[in-house]
């Protein structure tokens, strides 16, 4: 079964950049990627620049491109994982192993199926 | 032929689900049209040749063949697919047994109950799926519209198929959370029928008899966890109580008034001989504290002439387990007695729900012990307006009024 993981936080929240406490954190997360990989279980994944998206949309026709949504607002997606794991259990057993999991939120997603690579 | 349905209804449908949402890895959607077609296929077949010797079995293989022609006919409309992706067959040795019937019953609870799932939902799933109440029923005791319920069944076994909600019991290092959810579910069943947060009937009979079934059904299922042995005991020992709780008019009495030759004594000794059982057993928690604590009061003679120093103590390591406004204020009430009325008065200072109805009574009632009359009339009046239930309201006006006049 195929899951989104998509790690949201609130800007400010969580540890901040050049703290150890930020180090300490990437260590957390890069043992985890490590982890995930050996069980053979990521479709893919990566973090997100939260401060450049931009939104498109066509109306009629009509495009129109607006920058945002912005990070300052509400819930950022920060960064998502595709998972291929047994069930909805495996998938919140890894999910909770997230550091985002402390001080922002996890949604795992079913994916209705993989089909583009 | 009706009464034979009627009784398998009732006694073989829950069993039959599991097997088939087991057999079909989970898909409690299929799997529940799977059943129904197997009830309405007995309704044609048992009035033509007769009831079958074990009437469990036939449903059993009737509502797996259903399910599979199901599948089939949605893959085949789905894909027109040349071939089959994979070969299922009709043939299912009807797992009968007792023990991979009862394993069925346990993960059904353990899916209905899922985190994943509202909390609404999984109340409603478990009463339709595991109790196997009807839509109606259910909608009734939630007074809900039956539309609405069906609804919210629909929603929550379509989250079950589509986010893979495992249809098992959890491995060991999630089963205690997950357990503890499971109980919940059944306490919230059982107090959404003892004491209905809104309407104007205080006590929901129907709910609180399903809820001791399910607690009963856990504890057969897993005899060795002190928690579904604590719960089933708080069940049993607290709806002893459930007919004294009822008064004229449909007012509800508190515990101090009630009339206690109205408990129900054999009621209140099996509870006592469950919650001797989960007290023997490691890893006992807060259910099995609270059965303790409702024992207490079923051995009490009086209001007065009850242990409140050892109740105070219970709802001491209750607090430590479980530091809830809830919690905090039938400690001070004990506290109250066990000690002075100022003692509880100083714990209720610690709590900071403002808006909780119970706080604000026990405060009055308190206040009242305490020798401050103008204190508890304003205490009254507070828990008067946060009340939302006519028959509560109706008791603290009369005990306002009553213990004015004293």
């Amino acid at each position: 079964m195929q899951y989104l993981i998509q790690l949201t936080y609130r800007p400010g929240e969580g540890p901040q950049e050049g703290t150890p406490e930020f180090d300490a954190e990437m260590a957390v997360w890069g043992a985890l990627n490590q982890e995930l990989r050996e069980a053979g279980v990521v479709l893919g994944g990566s973090g997100l620049n939260v401060d450049s998206a931009t939104t498109v949309r066509t109306r009629g026709g009509e495009l129109t491109v607006t920058d945002g949504p912005y990070a300052e607002t509400k819930e950022t997606l920060f960064s998502f994982y595709m998972l291929d794991v047994e069930d909805l259990d495996a998938a919140i057993a890894w999910a909770a192993k997230m550091p985002a999991a402390e001080y922002g939120s996890v949604d795992i997603r079913p994916m209705v199926g993989l089909e583009l690579r | 032929m009706t009464a034979a349905l009627e009784r398998a209804y009732r006694d073989e449908r829950a069993a039959v689900l599991a097997t088939i949402t087991r057999r079909l890895g989970g898909d409690l959607a299929l799997a529940e049209d799977a059943v129904q077609d197997a009830f309405v296929a007995a309704a044609v077949e048992w009035d033509r040749r007769g009831v079958p010797d074990r009437p469990g079995a036939w449903l059993t293989t009737t509502a797996w063949r259903r399910a599979l022609d199901r599948r089939r006919h949605e893959r085949v409309a789905r894909e027109h697919l040349h071939r089959l992706a994979e070969p299922m067959s009709y043939d299912l040795e009807p797992e009968l047994e007792r023990s991979s019937l009862e394993d069925d019953r346990l993960r059904m609870l353990f899916c209905c109950c899922h985190p994943a799932l509202a909390p609404e939902a999984r109340m409603a799933l478990t009463l339709r799926s595991v109790a196997g109440l009807t839509v109606p029923e259910i909608a009734r005791a939630f007074l809900s519209s039956e539309a609405a319920m069906e609804r919210r069944l629909v929603r929550a076994r379509r989250k079950i198929s589509d986010a893979r909600i495992p249809f098992a019991v959890p491995p060991d290092e999630q089963l205690p959370e997950r357990l503890a959810g499971v109980l919940r579910v059944v306490y919230l069943v059982y107090t959404e029928g003892h004491a209905a947060a809104r309407g104007d009937a205080p006590i929901r009979g129907e709910l609180c008899e399903e809820a001791i079934r399910l607690a009963r059904l856990l504890v057969a299922l897993m005899p060795d966890e002190a928690e579904a042995n604590g719960l089933l005991a708080l069940l049993l020992l607290t709806d002893a109580r459930r007919s004294a709780r009822q008064g004229a008019g449909g007012a509800l009495v508190a515990l101090e008034d009630q009339d206690r030759a109205r408990w129900d004594g054999a009621l209140v000794d099996e509870g006592a001989a469950v919650l001797e059982r989960a007290l023997r057993l490691p890893a006992r928690g807060p259910y099995a504290i609270q059965a303790a604590i409702a024992a207490l009061h079923s051995r009490a003679e009086s209001w007065e002439a009850t242990d409140w120093p050892q109740i105070a103590g219970l709802y001491a390591v209750l607090a430590g387990l479980d530091p809830s406004p809830v919690v905090t204020v039938n400690r001070a009430v004990a506290v109250g007695f066990a000690s002075s009325p100022r003692a509880g008065l100083a714990l209720l200072d610690e709590v900071a729900l403002t808006g909780y109805q119970p706080l604000w009574a026990a405060r009055a009632e308190l206040l009242r012990r305490a020798g401050d009359d103008e204190g508890a009339d304003a205490a009254y009046s507070q828990a008067i307006a946060l009340s939302g239930n006519e028959a509560e309201r109706a008791a603290l006006e009369r005990r306002r009024k009553v213990k004015a006049a004293e």
